[in-house]
């Protein structure tokens, strides 16, 4: 016996929902976040230099709240909300959590063409132009000031000035690295090392890889990355530390084909082949030589400090075993962070309250992320070098607060800190530049017969060639 | 005045047709979609989800190709982000390196799955079991098999030095050297594949009538005469379908360069046409970069395409 579902007077019904169904399950699946659902409401000021009227209801999606399984600072974001909206009651933080990285590229890319971005995103410094070709983000200049953001005057303006395109604001940072040497003192001092000085020419590394990975078990002294571009990266940080650079000023032209190009490369060659100190293994990645020094099996790599945040609540690390030392030649240091940007058509009160958001979590020295005494409550670290954003006043109480509720010993880092170096920005079209210098620091790391001047005259007529076809 | 009259001469003269008249087609056809209106609702929503997953993004990868956008402001740029693309510095060689994967995954993927598939089909026993056995790794998640290999060929921790150096035998650089990369990548993508082409290979055989090899083993044939006299000229046809369809697979390879060589390999040499699609879209942001290759490459493989329903078509018929 027939069903009565299927009796031809149910049919009709039973298809045109069904088509319904499948047409509202169609369109929700290809339906987009909407850009500013809410224009907000009761006050707000037309001026846009003023404060967020606290009356004003406005709600936003938020990127970067902590996942469930950091447990200490989603507790502490959420103490962060409650305490923000103390203030502003009618502010409603949605946050959105990512398991890993806040931003992985692939992904960020994808999100920001199908405009799908929360209202307040997360980029790199190095994403701003990919952020303005897509219109992504609001021009915050008329809205950040003295009156919304207090500590404004404090924060180093080479910060800044990387948030900035043709004289207009379109982030604010929230933090900062430069990069240095990170080194395992477990290992130095094994190898009869002294790991409170780290060494800071490329002769000093080349000499203590070779005593770290005469330690045998398969241990390499030194490590570097040679793929996914992060290769090209690294090469263009060893270039600003002996004083050179990869383009030329102007942007127009390669300018690592050179004595200090070619100290770079032979130094890694002589590293690999000659004294057998970076390992078999090449081609590597960005986590590759996290996970070789967490384990005891490298001696040192360059890094920003927060590659210590990630070896310790990722791989089980231990702070004490680490300490960091400036960037070898110490001439100049490659320099990035990360910072906050708002989505491009979102309304006045909504940019305003995520001006006062971020101005409170991440800008207000002694609050937010700068609660350091906090943070040691919570049993997370605390002492690391970075972020280092401040100047004059308030950089000496963060820096001191920061000392006091250490939970590292941060004289591991004294090398580092004791040393600042002048940041330097990477170059335009730098990914492109990074995929073509991958294949310099490939070539001398897997072949042993590897012709330096060949592969950097190669490398600089490609990277002339991308540079001119832009 | 009267009204008009049409008089019969006067009608317009119906263009003569054959079949029903239009509205007796068009309710035929409501008709048709009211008997299989529950048909007609499943097929809209896989029209629908076609339509926005497969058949727009194609589209708009067709116009991306020929657009730029800058400043939140897309632009029409002709053949611009052909030209960028063929000025590439990688271009020519991820085309060399995918032509030279193409080359060396038919020589051995489509040369070992059939010898394979011959010797499976000699076996009187345990065929099923032989069937299985080579079919395992095709159950194999792709990613695992690759970190399977990637362990194999590690220069310094790896399965084959290891094997070498207990041999006495050099060790070698497996993905870590120019010359060897790719064959490595090759060597695994095959190990990967070829259940599924061994499998087919052997219905194709096991559909041979046995009579020819009765009349060819009478005739003084032997295995080789057998093989090239009676098995090719009789899997003639799947053979050359499988070929297009490898040539199709192969050329479009990602995966394999993408997790053993983390993309690009050492100096480049594992750089495919589609990895370089990646690189584009995905770490430039240069999305017409990315479907002008797309589109070059479509070309190419449309081609084949063409061959391939062409061959269907003489084997449907």
């Amino acid at each position: 016996m027939r069903s009565t579902w299927f009796r031809p007077t149910h049919r009709r019904t039973t298809a045109a929902a069904l088509v319904s169904a499948l047409a509202l399950t169609a369109l929700a699946a290809c339906g987009t976040s909407s850009s500013d659902d809410s224009k907000g409401s009761g006050g707000g000021s037309s001026d846009p230099s003023a404060p967020l009227d606290p009356k004003t209801k406005v709600t936003l999606t938020m990127d970067c709240m902590p996942p469930a399984a950091k447990a200490a600072e989603l507790r502490e974001w959420k103490e962060d909300v409650k305490e923000f909206n103390k203030k502003y009651p009618n502010v409603t933080i949605q946050g959105r959590s990512t398991p890993g990285q806040c931003e992985e590229p692939t992904r960020f890319t994808a999100a920001l063409k199908g405009r799908s971005q929360p209202d307040v995103f997360y980029t790199y410094f190095t994403d701003l132009q990919q952020v303005l070709d897509n219109n992504g983000a609001e021009d915050i200049s008329a809205y950040v000031n003295e009156k919304t953001v207090p500590a404004l005057g404090s924060i180093d303006p080479n910060v800044t000035n990387v948030l900035k395109k043709d004289g207009k604001l379109y982030g604010l940072p929230t933090s900062n690295y430069t990069m240095g040497l990170m080194i395992n003192r477990k290992l130095f001092k094994q190898a009869g090392l002294d790991p409170n000085q780290p060494p800071t020419t490329w002769e000093d590394v080349r000499k203590d890889a070779k005593a770290i990975a005469g330690l045998g078990k398969g241990i390499s002294g030194y490590g570097d990355y040679s793929a996914t571009n992060q290769g090209g990266w690294h090469f263009t940080a060893e270039m600003y530390g002996l004083g050179g650079d990869v383009v030329t000023p102007d942007g127009k032209k390669a300018a690592f084909n050179d004595a200090i190009g070619k100290k770079v490369l032979s130094n890694l060659k002589s590293m690999r082949w000659d004294d057998d100190s970076m390992g078999k293994t090449q081609l590597l990645k960005w986590g590759d030589l996290q996970k070789q020094i967490s384990t005891d099996k490298l001696g040192m790599f360059l890094a920003a400090p927060d590659d210590l945040t990630y070896m310790v609540q990722q791989l089980g690390a231990k702070f004490e075993d680490y300490g960091m030392g400036p960037i070898p030649g110490g001439r100049a240091t490659l320099f990035g962070g990360n910072d906050y940007m708002i989505k491009k058509g979102s309304s006045p009160d909504k940019i305003k309250a995520a001006i006062a958001w971020d101005n409170y979590k991440n800008l207000t020295p002694g609050k937010g992320q700068f609660d350091w005494a906090r943070q040691k409550t919570d049993a997370l670290p605390v002492g690391l070098p970075q972020p280092n954003f401040w100047t004059g006043g308030i950089k000496a109480t963060d820096l001191q607060a920061r000392t006091d509720s250490a939970t590292m010993p941060v004289e591991n880092f004294k090398p580092f800190m004791g040393n600042p170096i002048k940041g330097k920005a990477e170059p335009a079209k730098a990914q492109e530049i990074y995929k073509v210098l991958d294949n310099a620091m490939s070539g001398v790391l897997t072949n042993k017969n590897a012709n330096v001047d060949k592969l950097l005259s190669t490398a600089e007529q490609q990277v002339n060639q991308v540079l001119a076809n832009q | 005045m009267s009204a008009p009259t049409l008089s019969t001469s006067d009608k317009p003269v119906q263009p003569p047709h054959h079949g029903p008249p239009p509205e007796a087609r068009r309710e035929a056809f409501v008709r048709s979609v009211r008997r299989n209106l529950s048909a007609h609702s499943f097929l809209i929503g896989a029209v629908l989800c076609f339509a926005f997953f497969s058949w727009y993004p194609m589209v708009r990868e067709f116009l991306l190709a020929f657009q730029k956008t800058e400043g939140g402001k897309t632009t029409w740029v002709g053949l611009d982000n052909l030209d960028y693309v063929f000025h590439d510095p990688a271009f020519w060689q991820a085309w060399r390196n995918t032509l030279l994967f193409t080359a060396l995954a038919l020589l051995l993927g489509f040369l070992v799955p059939f010898v394979i598939a011959i010797v499976i089909n000699e076996f009187r026993h345990a065929q099923g079991y032989l069937r299985l056995l080579v079919y395992l790794p095709v159950m194999l998640p792709p990613v695992a098999s690759v970190l399977l290999f990637k362990y194999f060929y590690d220069p310094g921790y790896g399965l084959f030095n290891g094997v070498l150096h207990f041999l006495h035998l050099p060790e070698q650089q497996w993905l870590q050297s120019t010359s060897t990369a790719m064959l490595s990548v090759v060597i695994a993508a095959t190990w990967m594949n070829m259940g599924g082409a061994t499998l087919i290979y052997l219905a194709a055989l096991q559909g041979i009538p046995g009579e020819l090899y009765e009349a060819a083993e009478l005739d003084g044939a032997g295995l080789l005469r057998k093989i090239w006299h009676v098995t090719i000229p009789q899997t003639r046809l799947i053979l050359s379908l499988l070929l297009l369809m490898q040539i199709i697979a192969t050329m479009q390879v990602f995966t394999e360069p993408f997790l053993l060589t983390n993309g690009a390999g050492p100096e480049g040499s594992t750089t495919t046409v589609v990895y370089l699609i990646y690189q584009y879209a995905f770490n430039f942001n240069n999305y017409g970069g990315a479907a002008a290759l797309g589109l070059v490459l479509l070309v190419l493989l449309a081609g084949f395409s063409a061959a391939y329903v062409r061959l269907s078509r003489d084997s449907e018929s």
